[in-house]
């Protein structure tokens, strides 16, 4: 086996083994999903359009915001990054592997959620099934990215919490996951932009449900691409081998450079 | 052509304001052991780091099997073997798991025959976070090994391990060195160092103050030879007999103990002494200082020796 597919394969199990990691990826988003199908479609019916990709990217926002950065800093703390470095474990590795791993537990539960909706629940399923698989790969690479810069850039497990929920509750609640964005007031479209969730969703809905959007849906497509590049690029580069180390040490504050699209977006569409 | 595989020549090392090593120089040669000693806070750990490109060193240079640790770690990565002082494995990562992903990036077939001779076959499907402090030094050296670096560096490697797993340590080290393997060895243990090394390095508030075999070292020290008597009678316990060359004498545990400045006159003057007495010997032990008395009387003294 290649050094890639014994670290895929190690981490991969890493996340089943851990009870922290499979309730982000597993318990969490799939006990969500089952309330919001049980209460949410017979509160407000309407609920049923956005179901699938709404709780779709609501799983991956769990396991990639909540699950992904926290053992990251935690193995750096302990040194483990440092075993892996003398070892030749590159950093290009130590972010993308556990990222990828996440992403591939994530879409686990996704796939459960996108086939089970429509019989359980009633739950619409989108006219164009490969696009939504794209676009459901798209929005999981932007989210592990941001995942990983949130563990590379944070110094303990608390700061991990407020990076994270800084914007998975606001994603949460604007990102047009639970309410649709069009009834939002105008102002608060504007922050909403500023949320990769938005835009997956957005995407989602003008091209795989063929629905009208808010905004340029091939707008949102760019932004998320272009997040997915920058977040991955600045984790590799901020990336710290130990925490008392301080060779490699750049400020963090560039993490925040990974927003650049999304404001950009906020201003644009 | 030099055997030399480590050179280091005017290594600095600094942390802010704090100059943790100046000045240091050393090589290593190729099947050779050279022992790293000094209280905590000399710079030995520092120095190892750097040569292991973990930290970039500030000043002189450092070379390894001729690459440069910081701009060439990634070549070193497969030539060189490390263990650390302070490290770790994921907690869910099993002792097979470590060797088979290690190996993976190593581009090796895992080393079960490792893990067997470590003791850890029956800890294959263990977790890291249940082994014991020991369990994990072993795996760690079994990790450092198993791409069979051409150096090694070891910081603190027997640090919490039991007798037998010392042992085996010791004769693992040999038969790397037999191997033509060099290895850097810093340790606390100065018996270890001693029994292990071919050179030692004594680093005091991070600068070289004495460097050289450990039977060089110890033969530089103040130069007294202890020489302990027991007799049957006990008499030279009870009398004031001078003998030649002592500087020094006491009594302890039924032993009179001379500090001698020439051990031949002494031992043949307390023997000529017990026999017109008519008193047995008992016991006769004649000890040049250990490098442990030499290096506290180093380290006593600030360092203010001369370097072999």
């Amino acid at each position: 086996m290649s050094a890639f597919s014994t670290h895929f394969s190690f981490e991969f199990k890493s996340g089943l083994r851990s009870s922290t990691q499979m309730l982000m990826n597993y318990l969490f988003p799939l006990g969500f999903y089952a309330l919001m199908g049980l209460v949410m479609t017979q509160v407000n019916p309407m609920f049923k359009e956005t179901m699938i990709p709404a709780l779709v990217i609501f799983t991956i926002m769990a396991s990639c915001l909540l699950g992904l950065p926290n053992p990251l800093v935690e193995s750096r703390e302990k040194g483990v990054y440092r075993s892996f470095k003398i070892n030749g474990v590159p950093a290009t590795s130590i972010i993308a592997i556990p990222a990828l791993t996440t992403i591939f537990h994530a879409l686990i539960s996704s796939t459960l959620i996108a086939v089970t909706a429509q019989p359980l629940f009633g739950g619409v399923n989108p006219e164009r099934w490969g696009v939504f698989t794209a676009l459901t790969l798209l929005s999981a690479l932007a989210f592990g990215g941001i995942g990983a810069l949130i563990g590379v850039v944070s110094s303990s497990a608390r700061s991990v919490v407020l990076w994270s929920q800084l914007i998975f509750l606001p994603s949460v609640l604007l990102g047009g996951l639970m309410m649709p964005l069009a009834i939002l007031p105008e102002s608060v479209q504007k922050v909403a932009a500023l949320l990769p969730a938005t835009h997956a969703m957005q995407a989602m809905e003008g091209l795989a449900y063929g629905r009208e959007t808010v905004y340029n849906p091939m707008t949102s497509v760019f932004i998320l691409t272009a997040s997915v590049i920058l977040s991955f690029a600045l984790a590799i580069f901020l990336f710290n081998w130990d925490s008392v180390n301080n060779a490699r040490r750049r400020h963090s504050a560039l993490a925040l450079l990974a927003l650049a699209p999304f404001i950009a977006g906020a201003f644009l569409i | 052509m030099s055997n030399h595989v480590i050179r280091v020549q005017d290594f600095r090392k600094v942390y802010g304001d704090f100059v943790a090593v100046q000045d240091v120089s050393f090589a290593v040669m190729k099947g050779e052991i050279f022992g790293l000693l000094g209280p905590n806070g000399a710079g030995k750990t520092s120095t190892l780091e750097c040569l292991e490109g973990i930290r970039r060193a500030d000043g002189g240079q450092l070379e390894i099997l001729g690459l440069d640790p910081g701009r060439d770690a990634r070549q070193l990565r497969h030539l060189i073997g490390v263990q650390l002082q302070t490290s770790a494995l994921p907690d869910n990562m099993t002792v097979a798991e470590a060797m088979k992903f290690f190996s993976a990036y190593h581009n090796i077939k895992p080393r079960d025959d490792l893990l067997e001779r470590m003791g850890l076959t029956d800890k294959r499907k263990t977790q890291y976070h249940q082994l014991s402090t020991g369990l994990k030094r072993r795996l760690a050296l079994a990790l450092a090994i198993a791409h069979r670096p051409q150096v090694l560096f070891l910081d603190e490697p027997t640090a919490g391990l039991d007798v037998e797993s010392r042992s085996e340590l010791h004769h693992l080290m040999r038969e790397l060195r037999a191997e033509g393997a060099a290895i850097i060895l810093a340790t606390h243990d100065m018996a270890e160092a001693e029994n292990l090394s071919d050179r030692v390095a004594i680093l005091l508030q991070g600068k070289i103050v004495a460097m050289g075999a450990p039977v060089e070292l110890t033969a530089a020290a103040s130069g007294y030879t202890k020489v302990s008597v027991r007799t049957e009678k006990s008499l030279l316990l009870h009398n004031s007999v001078t003998f030649p060359a002592v500087e020094q004498r006491f009594s302890h545990d039924g032993y009179s103990v001379y500090y001698s400045i020439d051990p031949g006159p002494t031992v043949t003057a307390i023997l000529d002494t017990i026999a017109a007495q008519k008193d047995r010997l008992i016991d006769l032990r004649v000890e040049r200082p250990s490098l442990e008395e030499r290096f506290l009387e180093i380290t006593a003294n600030g360092g203010n020796h001369e370097r072999l």
